[in-house]
């Protein structure tokens, strides 16, 4: 039994390839698995408002985020009408530049906005910013409060992290000390000076920090601004602060859009310059995000799926990918059931069939045309003409009565009429005149049981291959074919009874 | 309503699926399977190898040859038409007399010229083969069967079906036509299937639709009764099929002329298990006996011997 080994282990292999190919779309790439998965689409839209000044030219520049551990930017689009926008990078930060000539009066609109998905599993290297510190002239009292501030907190703290969380306790404590209070009352009116006055603070003791700004990925947030934060560098690892909130361990509902002392929006020739945020959630089906993840990581394994084809074709291999499912079926019913079909394939043909006429009129349909197209094939065989000669009048007829049928439907209202073009006729001409062979040699018994068979094989296959969740596994992960194929060939081996043998030789046994 | 698979398992009944892997995929090589598929080429082998067939008066490979069919029958009453590849007795056309340019039929029913004519049109152009390809039309002259079988059958030939395993007689039955199956020794038609003992070549046990039965249901004929003349020649003749063509695994339906004695009428690769029922008996017991000394018997005489000494 040394080929029977070898099968299983060749079905095993498939089926194992299959499984975990699609075990890997499931988790790395994010496909889902049932249809009804979504996932989010976060849209944060940038709205920088501004006025012109006569006679000017207007530059405006604004950095914008790049891709970050956790979070992928699936989309970028700026929405400028009559301003020439460009992309531009500078000391690693990328901005986006609007001109324009000359501007009309009254406020002026720009938009830029980028969509995000989260994804656990996307890493980014990380890139260097460029961060400088302004030395801040202050009273002689208040630098003298600073130092004392900074030297209580250091000795309280390890390292830059315990320290940097101490030092935003300090000022967020209801009761703060003398110090941290008369800092706080003079330089910390606003979060963004609060921020930058931390930032002094933390880069006084020699610890390395940046400025960051950033947005918290919630929904509904309209008119917004950064939300200033800082990040903290310990053991070669950047640590996010929220000012108000301390150390953020779990960074993945935040998008930094600004890292480093650069301006967020720097405008020349134009007045009164801001920049607000919204934040919209949307949900969209899991699969759509996953690719429109994929345009950005470029992963080689989704490069060569199916979802590369124009629509058009995708639509056909949708259909196309249904087929083995059929054949499974028909494997099933033959080796297991012991069904007898008229034609090997016969049922999958007509089962495509019925997906595109629907089941019902299908079924309908089918025996109509048998029906007649056997009636007219006993007229034929009067007429004594040679076989491809008959098959091809039948052909015509079954045609004929399509178009017949077609037309009385379409007559009668009803909608499914012009679908039924999509049966293979030439299969069913072939099934007719087999039919009618069988008819004459064997009985109509015969006849009645090949048919129905036929038509049951071929019900149970349409239902394998409209199933939802079904098809949906075929076209999104198609390399589930390796599973049917190790499938199928298991099955090709089994050597035990039919259903229809324990029917069979239920008199033997007694 | 369903026989417990584990009782048929004990019984040793092959199934279908078993008999496709087990069988006829490891016994019968593709390459042979022309020797047995095509009628035409059994019939030229067989004479090399000296097994009696019933005789080729001529066959038509052309549509243009049609209209010269005559010619083939001309001296003949009754004859045979086949379609050299065709399977299941489909496309067998038996005319039994000829009268007023009318054929008869064994049924009694008449064709003209042009019915005969559109019938081999129809095999030329493959109805009958598989997969549709073309095919020739075969003339054979009619078997007059031996009256041992009077009674027993009903309007058509009986044959004997023996399955030839590995070389070995392995069981046999014969084919009783009835009103039902049409003249035709289909079981699955209602031809009446007769076990019969490859001891003595005697009656053991009759099936007709799956259902045992005792006498023939339309000449009330006790099926007992029958003893196939000629049993041990029979037997010989199928072995012999098997060195003929190789098939480890083979149907041999076998006639017998009154004249000429037992002929091999057709061979086929894929015999049916419907056996089974007819001998109610399970065939893998035997073909179990047979894989145990299937390396002892090199010629037809031992593995003869074998079968009639252990069956």
């Amino acid at each position: 039994m040394k080929s029977k080994n070898q099968i299983l282990l060749f079905s095993i292999i498939l089926i194992t390839i299959s499984l975990s190919l699609m075990a890997y779309k499931v988790k790395y790439l994010n496909f889902p698995l049932f249809q009804e998965e979504t996932t989010n689409i976060w849209n944060i839209e940038a709205k920088i408002t501004f006025d012109a000044k006569k006679n000017q030219s207007a530059l405006i520049s604004m950095a914008l985020p790049s891709s970050q551990d956790g979070l992928i930017i699936i989309n970028e689009e700026s929405s400028s009408a009559n301003y020439g926008y460009t992309n531009s990078t500078i000391n690693n930060v990328k901005r986006a530049i609007w001109s324009k000539r000359e501007v009309e009066q009254g406020e002026q609109v720009l938009y830029y906005s980028i969509d995000l998905i989260k994804d656990k599993y996307y890493k980014t290297k990380p890139i260097e910013f460029e961060q400088t510190i302004e030395t801040q002239d202050a009273s002689k009292p208040i630098i003298q409060a600073a130092l004392s501030l900074l030297d209580n907190i250091y000795n309280k703290s390890a390292n830059s992290l315990s320290f940097t969380s101490l030092l935003i306790q300090e000022f967020n404590s209801k009761e703060p000390s003398q110090a941290a209070l008369m800092i706080k009352n003079n330089y910390m009116k606003t979060d963004i000076q609060k921020r930058d006055v931390l930032i002094k603070l933390i880069n006084k003791i020699g610890y390395k920090v940046r400025t960051i700004g950033a947005l918290y990925l919630e929904d509904k947030q309209r008119n917004i601004s950064l939300t200033p934060m800082l990040e903290v560098l310990h053991k070669d690892k950047w640590y996010l602060f929220d000012i108000n909130k301390g150390l953020l361990e779990n960074s993945s509902d935040i998008l930094i859009w600004q890292r480093g002392s650069q301006f967020l929006l720097e405008a020349e020739g134009v007045k009164n310059s801001n920049v607000k945020f919204s934040v919209t959630k949307n949900i969209v089906p899991a699969r759509s995000a996953a690719l429109s993840k994929d345009v950005k990581n470029q992963n080689t394994l989704l490069d060569f799926s199916l979802f590369v084809l124009p629509n058009e074709t995708q639509n056909t291999f949708k259909l196309l990918l249904l087929v083995p499912l059929g054949a499974l079926v028909v494997v099933l019913m033959r080796i297991f059931i012991g069904i007898k079909t008229s034609g090997t394939f016969m049922p999958v043909l007509l089962a495509m069939a019925f997906i595109e006429t629907q089941l019902l009129p299908g079924i309908l349909m089918f025996i109509v045309v048998v029906t007649m197209g056997l009636i007219v094939r006993s007229y034929l065989s009067h007429l004594n003409l040679l076989l491809v000669a008959r098959i091809s009048s039948v052909l015509i007829v079954v045609v004929g009565i399509m178009a017949f049928v077609a037309i009385l439907s379409q007559k009668l209202g009803l909608e499914y009429a012009t679908s039924i073009t999509f049966f293979p006729i030439i299969i069913l001409a072939w099934t007719i005149e087999r039919m009618s062979i069988i008819w004459e040699e064997d009985g109509a018994k015969e006849v009645i049981q090949q048919g129905s068979g036929s038509l049951l094989v071929s019900i149970l296959a349409y239902f394998a291959m409209t199933n939802n969740t079904l098809s949906f596994i075929t076209f999104n992960f198609p390399e589930v074919l390796l599973a049917v194929l190790g499938l199928i060939i298991l099955v090709g081996r089994y050597s035990g009874y039919r259903l229809s043998e324990l029917y069979r030789f239920y008199t033997m046994v007694k | 309503m369903f026989a417990n698979p584990f009782k048929l398992k004990k019984l040793g009944i092959l199934g279908m699926n078993n008999r496709n892997i087990n069988f006829i995929g490891k016994y019968n090589k593709r390459k042979n399977f022309p020797f047995v598929d095509n009628k035409l080429k059994t019939k030229q082998l067989a004479h090399e190898h000296n097994i009696k067939v019933p005789q080729l008066l001529g066959f038509i490979q052309f549509q243009v040859e049609i209209k010269c069919f005559e010619k083939y029958i001309e001296n003949e009453n009754g004859f045979v038409i086949k379609p050299a590849q065709g399977s299941g007795g489909k496309g067998i056309l038996v005319i039994v007399a000829k009268k007023d340019g009318k054929y008869i039929k064994p049924s009694g029913e008449s064709l003209s010229y042009s019915d005969i004519r559109r019938h081999i049109s129809n095999i030329l152009s493959g109805l009958y083969s598989l997969g549709g390809k073309n095919d020739i039309a075969v003339f054979e002259r009619l078997v007059n069967f031996d009256e041992a079988f009077e009674g027993f059958s009903f309007e058509g030939v009986p044959d004997v079906r023996v399955i030839v395993y590995r070389g070995y007689p392995a069981m046999a039955m014969m084919r009783l036509s009835t009103s039902q199956s049409d003249g035709k020794a289909n079981l699955h038609q209602g031809a009446v299937g007769v076990g019969i003992d490859i001891k003595t070549g005697k009656a053991l046990s009759a099936v007709q639709f799956n259902r045992p039965i005792k006498v023939h249901p339309d000449t009330n004929k006790d099926l007992k009764l029958l003893k196939v003349p000629y049993w041990h020649e029979i037997l010989h003749l199928c072995a012999k099929c098997y060195e003929m063509t190789q098939m480890g695994y083979l149907g041999a339906d076998i006639v017998i002329d009154k004249l000429r004695g037992p002929l091999v009428l057709e061979l086929n690769a894929r015999p049916g298990l419907a056996i089974q029922i007819a001998n109610d008996l399970g065939a893998l017991n035997r073909f179990k006996k047979i894989d145990e000394v299937a390396h002892l018997h090199k010629s037809i005489e031992e593995k003869v011997a074998f079968s009639i000494e252990t069956f």
